[in-house]
């Protein structure tokens, strides 16, 4: 969507509430109900797609608060898109201290709403000009990245293989980002330690491949820019993370096909090329792995997954490989690979894991 | 020897009749003249309850003028005059000068006094501390002359003394007036004469009592009503409650000749049917004759009469105040959100038929943090004294009063912003003692008490209920009203309108919210009946 279309949208949304006034009417919002109870499974798309439930905030004594906040952060939209400005949602919630009582107590109250519009206008948070603090993600390997000068305009060439010990920062919009690469795959990390011993023994030399941290649950600016990446170079994305449900479902699943919470963008932050390569609930097996028992909440996470997650519904593979961790009741780290020897990963894991396709899930 | 001679008979020579006045006269707390302050109280509160008494039953609009003087060195006179039927001249020095005399302790209606002790008493105790004889002026009607008398009592012999006898000329036709100089002491408060006086005439709005303190003030409590209170009827004594005693002297002085007409003429509620089958059920012939029942029969009788269903006495001897009444009382006096009061049906202790009534007064300028204001009657006489010894105390300590509302520790009276009001009118009322302060603990009387809280309790945690919904929806509203202006600014900025455009929508939201809502209720005080000059009257420490 353009910046005047959005502008329309959201001058649309408020005169509707508007003329609903008028007529002496109840205003409501409507708006899409972000949950996984929402989504559905696209398998040809690869994405988990937004279904049609919404959810009305009609303005009563309970919701007369966030009713507020929620138009006066559409107000707030509207000026920094006008003025060509962003804004962090740090910041947005610092300008809601300017509001008197429609102040937001914490930023998770702002953050919330601030998804709430976003879903409303169907758009990404970006194009109404709010932008996360957090950092997009760390890329190395073979792979040249095409930016602009902020100022010039000018194209710059960062090259991957130039960091040293270090790693290029993935930006926070990377719609303009252009690449050059010959490598044969792209890896993605969730812990930082396991990138940086990655990154310090070369691995993305030895494998003629991109490695990228995705420091935890992918950033979306992470995720587009595999998705990027991926798409225009035509490059496979593996994805190695801890063994345990958060790794599967809140980093891998987040990344493959989307999350609930902001499913009415998940067709442009998916990679549903996406595998997963491990470590898996067999690899603990097979790899006599160190393990910690399973927490109350990976147990939940686990069982919750089992029953409302729809990408989850969707294959066995991922049914059987929950059902043997909770028997099990143990997860493993990345880092546990290093019982075998620091470098075993390099040496053992990943290029057994690579060779045989079998050993994934989906 | 001295050994010889029995001790007994030594110990017999000093023991002699106890004479009744001269009993009352070490005695005198027995009376409610312990202490100074409550002698005045006392003396004028027999003397004012005399005065309604005769008025009453004469039919007449009572009006009272109450005087107090301070004559010094602790002595007050107290002078009360009324303008009721007056009294006998053979009667006067029997009934101001001698305990135990009067008309109400034989019969069953309800009246103010009833053992024929109080006036006498307050004489006798303002003999014993002044010395003086009471003074009275009495005259029946304009056609005879009005008798004055100066008298004494003898507390030996608990006979009048007459000091001085003359024929004196009396403005009023009618009426009696009593002069007693006696030691005492003057003050406001709670206990005080004024506030006895006012709560007098909050339940009695038929009579006009004119006041004079001791600092010369004058206090008027008009009549609100020219209707005197019906008038309660005599009744015969009910079966139940009779005494085992009391029966055998009733079977000894009987007129009736048959056992069955003796139950039917002398009690109230039995009739041919009733009697009979008292008889059946004591194993006794309906035609014996009642003064051949011996003790053992008696007892057999006493028996049966237990075992027979005999309806509930006539309750035409009980005059109520009335819930209406009641409520008013209570609006006069208390500036309070919310009244209520009841009139339960008679009930029967001992034989005698009572009513309670009760009423409540809660909020408005009360202390919310206080402990409950109780004001107890008995036959339309306010008590003042002896509060936690009173059957109505405890009566309301034992009502659970959270249930309703209100705060209250075990044990306690309950707290919080209220007035309770209890009544209790009977043919007969049992007080702890002669001083006539303190209602005695009879479990029907405490069960008719707790059935009349717990109906005014339950209207009032109604009431409480709706207040604090009330609170709520206020508390509600306020809170949707905060929020009005940041919805119609953010239109305003979305959809850029005028600062006109942006009160309309303000106004809009607001009606749109409140045809939501339905209207808000208000909680406020609306008592045209509350008159603060009277609720000030014996409720400051000191007299105006």
């Amino acid at each position: 969507m353009t910046k005047t279309n959005v502008l329309k949208a959201l001058k649309e949304k408020a005169t509707s509430i508007y003329k609903s006034i008028i007529k002496k009417k109840t205003p409501e919002l409507e708006l899409p109900l972000r949950s996984l109870s929402n989504v559905k499974y696209d398998e040809k798309e690869g994405y988990f797609e937004i279904l049609g439930k919404k959810k009305n905030r009609t303005l009563t004594v309970s919701t007369i608060k966030t009713f507020a906040q929620t138009l006066r952060m559409m107000a707030l939209s509207k000026e920094l898109i006008q003025e060509d400005d962003l804004a962090t949602k740090r910041e947005a919630y610092y300008v809601s201290k300017n509001w008197g009582e429609a102040m937001f107590k914490t930023q998770q109250d702002s953050d919330s709403i601030i998804d709430d519009v976003e879903a409303m206008m169907m758009v990404n948070r970006e194009q109404l000009g709010f932008i996360p603090e957090e950092k997009g993600g760390e890329v190395a390997g073979k792979l040249v990245v095409i930016d602009r000068d902020p100022e010039t305009k000018k194209p710059i060439r960062i090259d991957c293989t130039k960091f040293g010990s270090g790693a290029y920062s993935i930006p926070i919009s990377v719609e303009h980002l252009k690449f050059e690469t010959k490598a044969k795959f792209i890896l993605a990390i969730e812990t930082a330690g396991m990138f940086q011993r990655l990154v310090k023994h070369k691995y993305w030399k030895k494998a003629n491949c991109i490695l990228v941290s995705m420091g935890g649950v992918p950033t979306r600016a992470c995720r587009r820019f595999i998705r990027k990446l991926s798409d225009e170079k035509k490059l496979p994305v593996y994805v190695f993370t801890d063994g345990d449900p958060y790794g599967y479902f809140n980093i891998y699943r987040t990344l493959k096909v989307g999350s609930g919470n902001a499913a009415h963008i998940n067709k442009y932050f998916c990679v549903p090329k996406a595998r997963f390569i491990g470590v898996t609930p067999q690899d603990i097996v097979d790899y006599k792995l160190p393990t910690h028992p399973l927490k109350d909440v990976d147990i939940k996470r686990a069982k919750d997954a089992l029953k409302n997650d729809p990408f989850v519904h969707h294959y066995k593979e991922w049914k059987r490989a929950i059902k043997l961790i909770t028997q099990m009741k143990v997860r493993a780290e990345q880092q546990a690979l290093a019982k075998w020897g620091l470098n075993y990963v390099i040496e053992k894991y990943l290029p057994q894991k690579l060779k045989n396709p079998k050993t994934w899930l989906p | 020897m001295a050994e010889d001679i029995p001790i007994a008979l030594e110990l017999a020579k000093k023991q002699r009749e106890i004479g009744v006045a001269e009993f009352f006269a070490r005695n005198r707390h027995l009376l409610g003249f312990d202490n100074k302050r409550k002698a005045l109280m006392t003396t004028i509160k027999e003397a004012v309850d005399n005065s309604l008494d005769a008025c009453e039953e004469a039919g007449i609009l009572p009006e009272i003028s109450v005087e107090v003087i301070d004559i010094g060195n602790n002595r007050f006179r107290v002078i009360v005059e009324d303008n009721g039927p007056g009294i006998v001249k053979k009667q006067i020095p029997h009934i101001f000068a001698r305990l135990l005399y009067g008309s109400k302790f034989f019969k069953l209606s309800q009246s103010r006094g009833q053992q024929g002790i109080g006036i006498s008493a307050s004489v006798l105790y303002a003999q014993l501390t002044t010395g003086k004889p009471a003074k009275i002026t009495s005259r029946i009607s304009k056609n005879s002359p009005a008798h004055y008398y100066e008298l004494h009592i003898d507390t030996q012999k608990n006979k009048p003394i007459i000091a001085k006898e003359d024929i004196v000329e009396w403005k009023k036709e009618h009426g009696t007036r009593v002069e007693l100089d006696l030691e005492g002491s003057y003050q406001g408060g709670y206990q005080s004469i004024d506030q006895y006086l006012k709560q007098t005439a909050i339940v009695n709005p038929h009579v006009t009592i004119i006041y004079t303190n001791p600092k010369a003030e004058q206090l008027i409590f008009a009549r609100v009503t020219n209707e005197l209170p019906k008038k309660p009827v005599e009744i015969k004594p009910h079966p139940y409650g009779v005494e085992l005693g009391v029966l055998v002297r009733m079977l000894s002085l009987t007129e009736s000749r048959t056992l069955q007409s003796f139950l039917m003429n002398e009690f109230s509620r039995v009739g041919s049917g009733t009697a009979k089958e008292i008889c059946r059920n004591a194993a006794l012939l309906p035609t014996t004759k009642p003064k051949d029942i011996n003790r053992e029969m008696a007892e057999r009788l006493l028996q049966g009469i237990n075992k027979t269903k005999i309806i509930s006495p006539p309750s035409d001897c009980i005059s109520p105040i009335g819930q209406e009444l009641l409520e008013k009382g209570l609006r006069k006096e208390i500036n309070a959100e919310f009244y209520c009061a009841t009139t339960r049906t008679p009930s029967v202790y001992r034989g005698n038929p009572f009513v309670i009534e009760a009423g409540l007064a809660y909020g408005g300028e009360q202390d919310p943090e206080g402990t409950a204001r109780i004001y107890r009657y008995a036959n339309r006489v306010p008590l003042l004294y002896q509060q936690s010894a009173c059957a109505i105390t405890k009566s309301i300590i034992n009502t659970s009063w959270r249930n309703y509302g209100l705060s209250q520790s075990k044990g306690a009276l309950p707290v919080g912003p209220v007035t309770i009001v209890v009544s209790i009118n009977s043919v007969w009322v049992p007080f702890t003692s002669e001083s006539k302060e303190a209602i005695a603990h009879y479990p029907e009387i405490i069960k008719e008490i707790k059935l009349a809280l717990q109906e005014i309790g339950r209207r009032l945690s109604i009431y409480i209920h709706k207040k604090r919904k009330i609170q709520m929806e206020g508390a509600k509203r306020s809170y949707l009203e905060k929020y009005i202006p940041h919805v119609a600014e953010a239109l305003k900025e979305l959809v850029g309108y005028s600062k006109q455009d942006e009160e309309k929508i303000k106004k809009l939201l607001k009606q749109i919210l409140e045809e939501k809502r339905g209207r808000l209720e208000e909680i406020k005080i609306d008592n045209p009946d509350y008159d603060e000059e009277i609720a000030k009257i014996g409720n400051t420490s000191s007299t105006r």
